[in-house]
């Protein structure tokens, strides 16, 4: 619901959304602002998700403000749209509410829903709280919308975890969102006025320049979101950075995790601390564009990570996240031993003391395998 | 509205907007009768509309990056969402307009899209957007398969016709089913204003878009059109086997406002034989005596149905009490 709030604060032209667990009482909330007068917005409620995403492209298309929320099987039901928005440059802002996949179907949290999506030119947010899920749907606006950027944003927020979660939270103002968010100024709208046609066919003479610009457009984003991020800091006071850490400097075991997860391994790291482990954290904030450099000088004299999954790559060499950070460190002179845990799927509770165990095993030993299902049986 | 058919060349002059807004040097095929509606539906529609296209040949050839056929804003994303897309923008624009942030005026949003893209993977889409009552027409170009990835069976494909999916054979007819009643169901979603057309009957078509446009709500067009590569005739004749669809019966061109029916045109006491129409097509060329009495029959269940209707029914607003 304080998602919703943000987003209202945002002051959206076209919300198109369909209803899927655990993100439903996003769209929800914010069809009750429209619908009691306190935001002039367009509110579709669609017949699906491939029907919100094409409604939200259409919405955009025309130079509207415009969000979209789903989670898991939606995701995937709106698949066929998702690459496209980005390959039109038009910014769409989606939450969300990260659910495992089917099948056996399951309604809890993972994030195996937005490793579908991870390759489609999306740029991607993870928050670890619900002050970072508002703070993120108002920045992802200003981002996407922002002309060197013109991109669509993901807001991943852990389903249950995050979207279910009742804490204290700062609410910008309206006064002090209108500020930091102006109107979008769209680059082109489909009007009369100036006519142009969008979404023609890319033959292949025209396809690999097309794939290459969409991808520096997505890798140069990173510019824009240190910008805003900055700026946000500066007018609210909360810091972001593409990794944040937590007693990450004189760590003997870093271990680096997306998502809610995190905050229960810092718990498991004063803990650990107390009877004199020096572990610590690495937490992602931003997962697209991968920050690679970043990654790289967090990792500067680590000898020992563990990359926390919360999906399986079936089939793969590793876990999906662990995959990506393997990648960016095999150039390195210098590379920690790297375990890779995937935990927590389709809502399996992590304990406190699961990750003290993850820490101390991980300092114990090399790994035996590639990856590990943390807590699996048989 | 026969006589100026036959003078067509007297009339359109003096009857047509001469500017266009979909421009020549497109792709399609020589004689394609759905390019031919679309540049009538846009003459009708004029400058202040917005078209959302499905994916499908109007798509394909007519915007190859960079060029692009079409001189009216226009968009396409996928194949089956050409309702939602524009659901999309019709929101978007109506939005805008209210909060000012774009020019006080009525701007029309017109998606289209094919048999496929409209009758079997976009209708989830098309009953959505239909049935919350978007402000918005949706025209299907109707030429009765897949002919972009090559004359595959459709839920528009008549009986009887050989399709690469459903192809004629030894113990096969081809297609066995009667193509799919849109406007009927559209109907059936309380659209106030639903027509059938044809290219072929040019006035015809262009008055029922206009017609459609003055809709505050959404409004829906069934355009036959024919496709001389997939229906397997000359190219020279897309127009005459538009009209042979309508004058056997085949393709009854009628329209319904607020749930009352009316033929078009003027009901003649005995249609043209159906033979006229399916003999000359290689699409039906091996269609057997018998096989043709089934297509009639199809073909004239569908046709008495409409004229039924067209006697019987009544506006909604008097069935209120």
């Amino acid at each position: 619901m304080a998602a919703a709030e943000a987003v209202a604060l945002c002051r959206p032209d076209v919300i198109a959304a369909y209803p899927i667990t655990p993100n439903t009482h996003i769209p929800e909330h914010l069809a009750d602002i429209v619908a009691e007068g306190h935001l002039d917005c367009e509110y579709i409620a669609v017949e699906s998700e491939h029907s919100a995403l094409s409604a939200c492209t259409g919405a955009s298309a025309a130079g509207a403000r415009v969000f979209t929320a789903t989670s898991s099987q939606g995701l995937l039901y709106m698949y066929e749209i998702v690459p496209i928005v980005p390959s039109m440059r038009l910014p769409v802002i989606m939450c969300l509410g990260n659910r495992a996949i089917s099948g056996p179907i399951n309604i809890w949290n993972d994030h195996s829903d937005y490793m579908c999506v991870r390759d489609l030119g999306w740029i991607a947010m993870f928050s670890s709280n619900g002050q970072e899920t508002i703070d993120m749907c108002i920045q992802a606006f200003k981002i996407g919308e922002h002309a060197d950027v013109m991109l669509p944003v993901l807001v991943n927020l852990d389903g249950f975890q995050l979207t279910h979660v009742v804490e204290a939270m700062m609410m910008p103002d309206q006064e002090e969102v209108d500020k930091f968010l102006p109107p979008r100024k769209p680059y082109a709208a489909l009007h009369p006025d100036n006519v142009v046609s969008m979404g023609t066919l890319g033959l292949p003479d025209i396809y690999c320049e097309a794939k290459k610009a969409n991808d520096e457009a997505l890798i140069n984003s990173k510019k824009v979101i240190l910008e805003v991020w900055k700026e946000w800091e500066q007018m609210f006071g909360r810091k972001y950075e593409p990794i944040m850490s937590y007693k990450a400097d004189d760590a003997d075991v870093l271990m680096l995790a997306m998502g809610s997860m995190g905050e229960t391994a810092q718990v498991a790291i004063d803990r650990l601390r107390k009877e004199g482990f020096k572990a610590g954290l690495l937490d992602l904030k931003l997962y697209r564009p991968f920050p690679a450099e970043e990654l790289k000088k967090a990792l500067k004299g680590c000898k020992n990570l563990i990359v926390i999954d919360r999906a399986v790559m079936s089939g793969g060499p590793a876990a999906p996240f662990c995959a990506e950070v393997k990648s960016v460190m095999f150039d390195e002179p210098e590379r920690p031993v790297i375990t890779n845990q995937i935990i927590g799927l389709g809502g399996r509770d992590v304990r406190v003391e699961d990750f003290m165990k993850m820490f101390k095993d991980a300092a114990a030993a090399k790994p035996e395998r590639a990856y590990e299902i943390f807590g699996v049986r048989g | 509205m026969k006589g100026i058919i036959e003078n067509f060349d007297l009339f359109a002059p003096k009857l047509v907007d001469k500017e266009e807004f979909y421009a020549s040097g497109h792709r399609a095929c020589q004689g394609c009768g759905e390019a031919l509606a679309i540049r009538l539906m846009a003459k009708a529609l004029g400058k202040d509309t917005v078209v959302a296209n499905a994916t499908g040949c109007m798509e394909v050839t007519a915007t190859p990056y960079p060029t692009t056929a079409w001189k009216l804003p226009w968009v396409h994303v996928a194949f089956p969402n050409a309702a939602s897309v524009g659901a999309g923008v019709s929101a978007a624009l109506k939005t805008l307009r209210k909060k000012g942030k774009i020019a006080d005026r009525d701007i029309k949003v017109v998606s289209i899209g094919g048999d496929g893209g409209s009758l079997d993977i976009g209708f989830q889409a098309i009953s959505g957007a239909m049935e919350r009552g978007t402000n918005m027409i949706y025209i299907v170009y109707d030429n009765e398969a897949y002919m972009n990835t090559g004359i595959q069976r459709s839920s528009g494909t008549p009986y009887g016709a050989s399709t690469t999916t459903r192809p004629a054979g030894k113990v096969s007819v081809g297609n066995t089913t009667w193509k799919k009643n849109a406007a009927e169901i559209m109907v059936a979603h309380r659209v106030p204003y639903v027509a059938t057309a044809c290219h072929s009957y040019p006035f015809d078509f262009m008055n029922k878009v206009k017609k459609a446009r003055k809709v505050d709500g959404p409004a829906f067009i069934h355009c036959l059109a024919v496709c001389p590569t997939g229906w397997r005739v000359p190219s020279d004749a897309c127009i005459k086997f538009g009209r042979l669809a309508v004058e056997t019966g085949v393709f009854p061109l009628y329209e319904v406002e607020n749930g009352k029916y009316s033929m078009s045109l003027e009901v003649p006491k005995k249609l043209r034989p159906i033979e006229d129409y399916i003999k000359p097509q290689g699409r039906f060329r091996h269609l057997k005596p018998d096989e043709i009495e089934i297509f009639k029959g199809m073909a004239m269940t569908e046709y008495n149905k409409v004229l039924e209707r067209c006697k019987h029914s009544k506006p909604w607003s008097e069935m209120k009490s």
